[in-house]
């Protein structure tokens, strides 16, 4: 059995994981965690897409 | 001042953190656990199992130690390796079943490969976590 994933769902996928565990370690409360966690998902995005479409217009 | 203070969390049971890192490396989230942080421990343990088996679902192969190779090759190599073995039991089962899937090209199993280390990397957050809970350093 093997899995095959594009470029975006590994990316996805690794900014869930990395999110979890980052807010998990990194805060006091867990309403902190929650927060910080949901912080680094969305910064992976962020970086995701800006990083995406700077190629993008970068190549034409 | 509304900053917590560190005695005011749940009480930490007096653990060996030799004993705590070395529980933590090599059962992801088991020093959380040890430490009575059973929620974090679980979903720690969920996170590094379910990066683990993405990368052998996505046929990664393991870093190997090889001497051949240029310096930059070999350093990788053995990064790599080293997040590998950072997995802990995930690592030793996987070898031990006989995981070793081809080093074919292609950009699946290099992502899977990735993923492998990744996994050991993110372990070894929750092993520094467990380590300054066990040392009170952090609630």
């Amino acid at each position: 059995m093997q899995i095959n994933l594009d470029h975006f769902e590994v990316s996805i996928l690794f900014a869930l994981f990395a999110s979890i565990v980052l807010g998990l370690v990194t805060k006091r409360t867990d309403r902190e965690r929650l927060r910080y966690g949901v912080y680094c998902f969305g910064c992976f995005l962020a970086a995701l897409f800006g990083i995406g479409w700077f190629m993008h217009l970068l190549h034409g | 001042m509304s900053a917590i203070p560190a005695s005011a969390g749940p009480s930490v049971p007096a653990r060996s953190p030799l004993f705590t890192i070395i529980l933590a490396w090599l059962i992801p989230g088991a020093g959380h656990f040890l430490l009575g942080r059973r929620a974090r421990g679980a979903i720690l343990c969920a996170t590094v199992i379910a990066a683990f088996a993405t990368g052998l679902l996505m046929r990664g192969p393991m870093f190997q130690l090889s001497a051949s190779g240029d310096i930059l090759s070999r350093l990788i190599q053995y990064g790599g390796f080293v997040g590998d073995l950072a997995t802990g039991v995930l690592y030793f089962i996987s070898v031990w079943l006989g995981y070793a899937p081809p080093d074919q090209a292609g950009h699946t199993p290099e992502y899977g490969s990735k993923f492998i280390v990744a996994a050991g990397l993110l372990n070894i957050l929750s092993i520094v976590d467990a380590y300054e809970i066990a040392t009170h350093q952090k609630d």
